[in-house]
């Protein structure tokens, strides 16, 4: 297919462009393959617009005589108007950029046509791989080992070809193991906490039915991670009611007497399309500047979005304090293991391992927790806040957890070597991107669309010092220890920098936050100035006592 | 002194406490703990006292205080309870201002710093730097005896067209003779905000005179003949007021006016919005849901909003349409104070400075007659009188340094610092109700004032990020009021519950950094002497290094034997980036888990736990 089918009117002039808070600017609107653009082509003060279809949202169009308006509403939230004289072309451009942002192959996706302007200095696609990680693991514990069960995707097609397993396990039984997980998806290691040996897994929901099925080599290997006369805290992130139902479909969870040292604990957290709705009844309230306080607050309330962060982060906490606080290790899962799984077992990182507040950790967490993990991010990110699809997989999960992060960052804002527009940006590739880190499912299908061959890795780019600089934290200094946030409803707050970044004029804010780090740059030449000068006098001092 | 006390904490469930000694002073409670930390809490401070019901552990006893600190104590004997309980009611109701804790405070100043610091302020400065006397605005003399109104300072500033008979006549118009004056005058616009109480109206009253003193108004008003006046109450309220006799002026009677409603809620409404606000931000295991319910049905955030909203139509009539307001609710002391304030905040710079902010509160709060005393309920009294309109004052002031985070002076722990001062009855200035009653005190006399205090140490008030130039001077600040940029306060509600904090404070690291490069800077100049210095003693024996030295980069990067004698640099970061709250035992989740540990052996219990879990 070609492009040019879609693109009727490839250009218009004279196009309003109104966004909140600026200037209407007139200019002309060009469409491209995956961009809409807009320049005002005036010498003194030229603006561009580049935005990619696929950020695109949804689209109103309506008429007023013959000049037509365009509301596009982005992926990142952002609302534009364009306004375009004469009904044909407005029409031409609305059908065009429907068409487009609505692709439904991904291999037509800007990715695989995007060519960096940069010089490549890593290839993002092999910066964190999983042998990396286990040979950190072996440095401090020989109970796990490296398996290939999964290489061909044949065992778990949503699993990477590689895992961690505990040592005693063989590939054998971990085939035996997966028959019986959700998906195949068999418990792997998560994470190991260094401190006290303690060890997180995670998988999906035991296939054990309405008859009470068991799985002997299940059992081994989860008791696997536990050392002898430890217990083991299973987090089921279902209430226990839907945990008994899933039986009925032949889902469950781990019997008491099956997994005599293990305790199961069922901390909800809510999923699919509750999350969707909450996202869009959010996104909604915080689109209106016209609510009373009143309205305001219900509709915050309503939206249920504050209370699914504090649900969440309470979860996270939960699997933290056992592992570090309990010395028992822990098992985490809910149905799929792709979801809410992934949203407790990469927070629960954060607030135990200071690797994972810096910027390759955080970086490797993703990786590693979502990506390899196989959270669906292409079903999850199809669509955002303004989407009417209602499709059941299109879930806020991600942006979930990265606000999750966020609030946890707000509380600790000097122990993350990243800052709150890292997590920004991840929001937005991971609904829209010219990279490729976030297409596909799974890394199965990954390897099938040739991604690491055909498309740029996210990480590429970031991790260019150039890029690099304005995603550093400069409160940042290292700190090893647990953090522990509050969870109170007192302490959390709305992520205004996502949700109401285009709501509000943000000058002020933004110029505070420049003078913050200017103060801590200039405290940092300060020191280095005065260190040279004492050195200076130190000799100085020197020279003159042989003198004396 | 009792001995063994619990303290409980507010919200933890774990039933976590301190074990200590609980002591009481002539002006304080002194609680000290196992670890020899202290909590003291001023008499002045406590608005309630309540025993609960006795428990195994002892007799709980709930201290709750003016600044919003809870205490929750626990003391093992009933009869030791009952008399500390007793006690703390005698000691936190004072009958007369005389037994205040102002009147025995003595920080050790001489007498000439005490007039000194009473000095600090000076009204009459203040009226002078707004551009007044002028060729329409005089000083008047007409209530320099307090006979034209008792609540109102001596000094006053009218329009010179307006004659004695009309400031009389007006005055006998207008709710507890509080008749227009000006309480702030706009250089560049030539427009000023002018304040006064309802007029008495009833259905259908005039007073010639009144409707003069408007027209002076207007008429001194060289760049705009109309002019605005807001009356601050709702609609309904102001209606219900002419049956009193009371109510609103008629658009009719006075020439050139618009007049406007913007609905502030009285005194009542706000006490009990309070009153609610702190119930729901006081519960234990508070879910996000109660606390935005909790938070919309008090309303407390909708009254910081409406008090901001009038402050910004205020503003803006002045700086856009050069146009004079005059501002009333119904006695003119509180809505009209806080509206005339925050108004003349958004307009003029001046008051965004540290000791400009201290002129604002002397001249709109203070001297027109806010009623400190019974608003914050500093003697025995009528609990109806009591109001968080100061408080409502302070908290519009954060939600605007927020949105301009560069344009204040001064910090949020100087509005809170202020705030527990005008509960602490520390100090001479917010004692009494008027001018007047604090002249009978001979307050200045018998009592500091608090303002050099705060000046002295006013290192701990400033904004790092103060800029100046921020805005150029009598230029309009116009903070966003849609209804997201309101937020809950919760340093100022629960600035004594730590486990609610951020526990890295980006603001202390930020405050403390920008303290440090002061310093630095110093050290800079002293070491540049010092090597100067040196040099030129070195100049007479050796030239040659001296030529080096003069250099600094060769020098810094040539290695040099005296490298361990380096001081390290200085200690920055230990002490700003302490981790409070590594201890989970802080937080909510926590208590999901302690159900666990504490049936350490028995396996069984542990069921018990999941069972109460998944229910």
């Amino acid at each position: 297919m070609e492009f040019a089918e879609l693109i009727k009117t490839p250009r218009a002039d004279n196009v309003v462009l109104h966004r909140p808070f600026h200037m209407a600017v007139e200019g002309t609107l060009c469409l491209t393959g995956h961009h809409l653009i807009f320049s005002s082509r005036r010498h003194d003060n030229a603006e561009e617009l580049w935005l990619l279809h696929s950020n695109i949202d949804s689209i109103d169009k309506r008429f007023v005589g013959s000049l037509g308006t365009i509301v596009i509403k982005c992926k990142d939230l952002r609302i534009i108007q364009l306004d375009i004289p004469g009904m044909e072309e407005c029409l031409n451009i609305a059908s065009s950029i429907e068409a487009l942002s609505t692709l439904d192959s991904v291999t037509l996706m800007y990715p695989f046509f995007y060519r960096p302007m940069f010089e490549l200095l890593e290839d993002g696609w092999s910066s964190f791989l999983l042998e990396q990680e286990f040979e950190l693991l072996s440095s401090v514990t020989d109970e796990w080992r490296l398996s290939c069960v999964n290489k061909e995707f044949s065992v778990c097609p949503s699993y990477p070809p590689v895992v961690i397993v505990p040592k005693s396990i063989d590939d054998e039984a971990l085939r035996k193991v997966a028959l019986f997980r959700h998906g195949g998806r068999f418990p792997v290691l998560s994470y190991y906490h260094k401190k006290n040996g303690m060890a997180m897994m995670r998988s999906s929901q035991p296939l054990t039915g309405t008859n009470g099925r068991r799985c002997k080599e299940d059992e081994k290997l989860v008791n696997a991670t536990l050392c002898s006369g430890r217990r083991g805290f299973v987090i089921d992130t279902r209430p226990l009611a839907v945990a008994q139902q899933a039986r009925a479909k032949g889902g469950g969870f781990e019997q008491e007497v099956h997994y005599p040292q293990w305790r199961r604990i069922h901390k909800y957290i809510e999923r699919f399309n509750i999350l969707q709705e909450s996202f869009i009844k959010l996104v909604e309230a915080c689109n209106d500047q016209s609510h009373n306080m009143d309205r305001w607050l219900s509709k915050l309330e309503a939206s249920n979005w504050l209370t699914h962060i504090k649900e969440l982060l309470t979860a996270a906490c939960l699997a933290a304090q056992c592992i570090d606080r309990e010395g028992a290790s822990v098992l985490v899962h809910g149905s799929e293991g792709t979801d809410s799984t992934l949203q407790v077992t990469s927070l629960a990182q954060i607030i135990l391992d200071p690797r994972c507040r810096t910027i390759r950790g955080f970086e490797a967490l993703i990786v590693r927790e979502w990506l390899q993990a196989g959270h669906p991010f292409q079903q999850r990110c199809a669509q955002s806040a303004y989407s009417n699809s209602k499709q059941k997989w299109e879930a806020p999960v991600f942006l979930l957890f990265l606000e999750c992060v966020w609030q946890i960052h707000r509380q600790f804002p000097c122990s993350f070597e990243f800052n709150e527009q890292f997590l920004i940006m991840l929001f937005e590739h991971s609904y829209a991107s010219q990279f490729g880190t976030f297409l596909g499912n799974n890394e199965s299908e990954r390897a099938k669309l040739k991604l690491p061959q055909k498309t740029m890795s996210l990480w590429s780019w970031v991790n260019r010092p150039e890029e690099l600089s304005r995603f550093q934290n400069p409160l940042y200094e290292a700190n090893s220890l647990v953090i522990w946030p509050s969870v109170a409803p007192q302490s959390l707050q709305l992520w205004e920098g996502v949700f109401l970044r285009w709501n509000r004029p943000s000058r002020f804010l933004e110029e505070a936050e420049e003078e913050r780090i200017n103060i801590i740059k200039y405290n940092k030449e300060l020191q280095a100035r005065v260190n040279v000068l004492r050195r200076r006098l130190a000799e100085l001092e020197a020279e003159e006592q042989p003198e004396q | 002194q009792v001995e063994q006390v619990k303290l409980l904490d507010r919200f933890s469930t774990s039933n976590k406490s301190l074990t200590g000694t609980l002591y009481l002073t002539a002006t304080h409670l002194l609680f000290i703990d196992s670890s020899q930390r202290e909590t003291w809490i001023l008499h002045h401070h406590i608005a309630a006292v309540e025993k609960l019901p006795l428990t195994t552990s002892g007799c709980p006893l709930v201290i709750q205080c003016k600044n919003f600190r809870i205490v929750h104590f626990v003391v093992p004997r009933e009869r030791d309870c009952h008399d500390i309980y007793n006690s703390l009611l005698q000691l936190s109701r004072t009958a007369k201002y005389e037994e205040l804790y102002a009147f025995s405070y003595n920080p050790k100043q001489n007498e000439s710093e005490q007039v000194k610091g009473w000095q600090l302020i000076d009204l009459a400065e203040e009226y002078k730097r707004m551009g007044v006397p002028n060729d329409y605005w005089q000083l008047s003399d007409a209530n320099r005896d307090y006979k034209i109104c008792e609540t109102y300072p001596r000094e006053l500033y009218v329009p010179r067209t307006a004659s004695k008979p009309i400031i009389v006549g007006s005055s006998k118009f207008r709710s507890k003779g509080r008749f227009p004056v000006l309480s702030y005058y706009h250089k560049n616009k030539e427009a000023a905000i002018c304040r006064c109480s309802q007029p008495l109206s009833g259905f259908s009253a005039r007073c010639l005179e009144d409707e003069h003193m408007l027209q002076a108004i207007s008429k001194a008003n060289p760049s705009n003949r109309y002019m605005y006046v807001m009356d601050t109450r709702p609609k309904l309220n102001a209606m219900a007021n002419r049956a009193a006799g009371k109510g609103y002026e008629n658009e009719d009677n006075y020439s050139n006016i618009r007049f406007q409603f913007v609905g502030i809620e009285n005194i009542h409404v706000m006490r009990s919005s309070l009153q609610k606000l702190l119930e729901v931000s006081g519960t234990r295991g508070l879910s996000i849901n109660d606390f935005l319910s909790g938070l919309e049905s008090s309303g407390w955030l909708r009254h910081i909003k409406a008090v901001l909203d009038a402050a910004v139509f205020l503003a803006k009539a002045i700086a856009v349409e050069s146009a004079s307001v005059l501002v009333h609710c119904s006695d003119g002391w509180d809505r009209t104070s806080q509206v005339c304030s925050l108004g003349a905040l958004l307009l003029d710079s001046y008051y965004r400075t540290i000791k400009g902010f201290m002129v604002l509160i002397e001249k709109d709060w203070i001297s027109f007659g806010h009623k400190f005393s019974d608003r914050c309920c500093q003697l025995d009294g009528d609990p109806k009188e009591i109001s968080p309109v100061f408080t409502q004052f302070l908290e519009s002031v954060w939600n605007l340094t927020e949105q301009f985070p560069q344009a204040f002076e001064y910090n949020e722990a100087f509005l809170l610092q202020i705030h527990e001062h005008v509960h602490s009855c520390q100090f001479g200035n917010f004692l009494g109700n008027c001018q007047k009653e604090r002249e009978e005190l001979k307050l200045k006399e018998r009592t500091y004032s608090l303002w050099p205090f705060l000046l002295a140490e006013q290192k701990k008030y400033q904004n790092p990020l103060y800029n100046p130039d921020f805005s150029p001077e009598l230029t309009l600040l116009e903070p966003n009021t849609v209804s997201f940029n309101f937020k809950f306060w919760r340093n100022m509600y629960h600035q004594f519950d730590r486990s609610m904090h951020p526990r890295q404070s980006m603001f202390n690291l930020i405050m403390t950094t920008s303290e440090q490069n002061k310093q630095l800077e110093e050290d800079i100049k002293e070491l540049e002497a010092k090597i100067k210095q040196r040099n030129r003693q070195s100049d007479v024996v050796l030239e040659k290094e001296q030529e080096q030295t003069a250099h600094p980069a060769p020098v810094a990067l040539k290695s040099s034997p005296c490298f361990q004698k380096e001081q390290p640099p200085m200690p920055v970061n230990d002490t700003v980036r302490t981790i409070e709250g590594s201890n989970t035992a802080d937080n909510r989740y926590s208590e999901l888990v302690s159900e666990f540990s504490k049936a350490e052996p028995a396996v069984v219990s542990l069921e018990y736990g999941v069972a109460r879990m998944t229910c």
